[in-house]
């Protein structure tokens, strides 16, 4: 019998599912019916559900880069809030295994040659003991390449839109790209000002272009 | 130092300054057998682990109690093993002028007894008894003695509650109430009045150990708010229990004389328990609202009464709610999750509500004077037999009116149910026989 993640209750499974190759859900089915997957039209650059396909204005306004996209896999609702606030500050590391399936899914769509992490400033990553953005890419099973590293900065979380939007550059390059294309796997995207800073230090590193895969999109 | 450092047990992101001396520690997860233990909540089976930033290695940790703050296997917990805070000028000078009834003296005289001789007691009073005011006389002493108390609760509203209570009876030793969120976490005070969750911060700091609604805790009393308790006090110190429905074994135990306890049988108001009775009412879950429910709360309507009727799960409850609002559409339901649970519990305090249909959330701590109360589906497995008596204990509460129906409508009788019964009939025999029921 397997307990659900969140809320310690039993997982529930059709006794034949195992016979056919299905592993037992890491979640029950209440704790994975408050999860709200995004669906149907949005901007195909930051994943920002819409009412038709197409580009959002904040992205009209970013321009072109390197950066090629970002797709969220969840919306950052009440529930995603909460999980994420356990996962990634109170370092309950376990949680990444919730998004393995879709992670491993999303980045095998995206089709990258290689699979970077957002790393963090070094007193952030001391505090918080791991890096969540390392944890669901372990968790997916698939593995980093450290092509950047991040210089002591202020939280971003604390930080006003446009705060963000014209924050300093404190990513730089440590390794070599090689002119291949990049996967970032994150675990938010808010105003997408973080992936443009990574997606510019991995063209310093010489990627050629830069996706993101991350798990809850918020500020929508 | 800070003095709320004393007699608790922290990680290093607790500690806003640590002193230079008078520290002990010890790694918060321990090998014992070669399994895992969490040294702070006692979990052995829920950890997982990761390569952690800061001891760079593979490191366990406990998922139990991570939303108190992480502990990894690189954790320390640190204590402060230096002299003890000041006590109190006038500690334990109590203020307070109520009187107790025959019934609480013996008890209140007993709980004394044990705090002085460091012995563990029960009290089991009967819902109505009372049972805050037989503490008085006991923490009164223990604190005039300079000594620490600490009464734990199942609940944070149950703190609330006590917390400006004793502070009016002791106003020179305020107590301390730990709850999440508790403006009062970095408080020191010789009393403290914890949820279960805070006293796990506390290491062999109480002379006097109070557990309040022992039968209330989640999942009754488990092991690992058991081994909170026996952590928090001190090796030589006092335990007292209090409930008013205690569990099987522990009944067994008070009769055979192997636990020693005081119960307090009657109410303050010296009137007998009302009796529930049994109806049966076919399959509740397919009629939703019985026939024989349904006249048996229009009657009782009709005649002006107020009800409080328990549903066992909140399905079914609001399935049902329509049917109630026909016969009167003022009729209201509640459950824990419910946003206007409050709002509704006051409405039918001001008597705005004729009828509350209420899963068992309702069924300790709440009084509404005057009422009368019915169980719809009393043979679910939820209605345990201290869920029964204390469902039963709702009516009759206030000195002007301490009568009350009480029906357990039921689809086959259950063991519970009869337990209940007899268990309420028992209090009453002890009641009449020790001369704390008139009439």
């Amino acid at each position: 019998m397997k307990q659900c993640l969140l809320c310690e209750n039993e997982t529930e499974m059709e006794s034949w599912l195992p016979f056919f190759g299905a592993k037992a859900p890491v979640l029950c089915p209440r704790c994975l019916g408050k999860l709200e997957k995004i669906t149907g039209p949005s901007c195909r650059w930051c994943s920002r559900p819409m009412e038709e396909d197409g580009l959002c204005l904040e992205c009209r306004e970013w321009g072109e880069s390197l950066f090629a996209g970002n797709i969220s896999l969840y919306s950052y609702n009440d529930a995603m809030k909460e999980l994420i606030a356990r996962f990634k500050y109170r370092g309950d590391y376990a949680l990444a295994a919730i998004f393995a399936e879709d992670v491993r899914r999303a980045a095998k769509e995206a089709a990258c040659d290689l699979i970077c992490a957002v790393p963090l400033p070094p007193s952030r990553l001391f505090e918080r003991r791991f890096n969540q953005s390392e944890a669901l890419i372990e968790a997916a099973g698939l593995s980093s390449i450290p092509l950047i590293g991040r210089m002591e900065s202020e939280k971003q979380s604390k930080k006003s839109r446009l705060e963000r939007i014209n924050s300093e550059q404190t990513f730089y390059p440590v390794g070599d790209a090689g002119g291949k294309s990049v996967l970032v796997i994150d675990d938010i995207y808010t105003t997408g000002a973080t992936i443009r800073r990574v997606a510019e230090a991995l063209g310093e590193a010489g990627a050629s272009t830069v996706k993101s895969v991350t798990i809850a999109r918020s500020g929508a | 130092m800070n003095a709320y450092f004393a007699g608790r047990e922290l990680i290093d992101e607790e500690i806003p300054t640590l002193p230079d001396e008078h520290i002990a520690t010890r790694p918060a997860i321990h090998m014992d057998n070669g399994q895992p233990r969490c040294r702070r909540c006692n979990n052995t089976t829920n950890f997982s682990s990761h390569h952690c930033a800061r001891c760079s290695q593979l490191c366990l940790y406990c998922r139990h109690c991570i939303q108190m703050g992480k502990i990894s296997s690189c954790t320390i917990l640190y204590r402060w093993i230096g002299p003890p805070p000041k006590h109190p000028e006038n500690a334990g000078t109590m203020h307070w002028t109520g009187t107790l009834s025959d019934g609480q003296r013996i008890a209140s005289s007993n709980v004394e007894r044990a705090i002085v001789h460091l012995n563990e007691h029960l009290v089991w009073a009967v819902a109505g008894a009372g049972k805050t005011e037989v503490l008085f006389h006991g923490i009164s002493s223990a604190l005039a003695a300079g000594k620490r108390v600490c009464i734990a609760a199942p609940r944070a509203d149950v703190v609330r509650e006590l917390a400006p209570r004793l502070a009016g009876v002791f106003p020179d030793t305020p107590p301390a109430a730990l709850y999440g969120g508790s403006p009062n976490l970095h408080t020191y005070s010789p009393l403290v009045i914890t949820t279960t969750h805070q006293l796990y911060r506390f290491y062999h700091a109480f002379n006097v150990m109070i557990v309040d609604e022992v039968d209330a805790f989640p999942y009754t009393f488990n092991s690992s708010l058991q081994f909170a308790v026996q952590k928090a006090r001190k090796p030589d110190s006092a335990l007292i229990y209090l409930t008013a429905t205690p569990n099987t074994d522990w009944q067994a135990e008070v009769k055979s004389g192997k636990r020693e306890a005081t119960i307090i049988p009657a109410r303050y108001h010296r009137h007998p328990l009302p009796m529930p009775k049994t109806k049966w009412c076919g399959n509740w879950k397919k009629s939703l609202l019985p026939s024989a429910v349904h006249s048996w709360v229009k009657t009782k309507l009709d005649a002006g009464s107020r009800l409080l009727l328990f549903y066992p799960h909140i399905d079914t409850m609001e399935k049902a709610l329509p049917l109630f609002k026909e016969i009167d559409p003022r009729i209201e339901s509640v459950h824990a999750a419910d946003p206007l649970r409050k709002e509704k519990v006051e409405a039918m305090r001001r008597r705005e509500i004729p009828a509350l249909l209420s899963t068992t959330i309702l069924e300790r701590g709440v009084t509404f004077p005057g009422i009368d109360v019915a169980v719809i589906g009393a043979e679910d497995a939820v209605f345990t037999e201290s869920a029964l008596v204390q469902i039963a204990g709702r009516a009759g509460r206030s000195a002007g009116w301490p009568t009350g129906d009480i029906v357990f409508f039921h689809y086959g009788k259950t063991n519970a149910m009869m337990k209940a019964i007899r268990q309420i009939k028992e209090m009453n025999r002890l009641g009449i026989e020790r001369g704390l029921i008139d009439g």
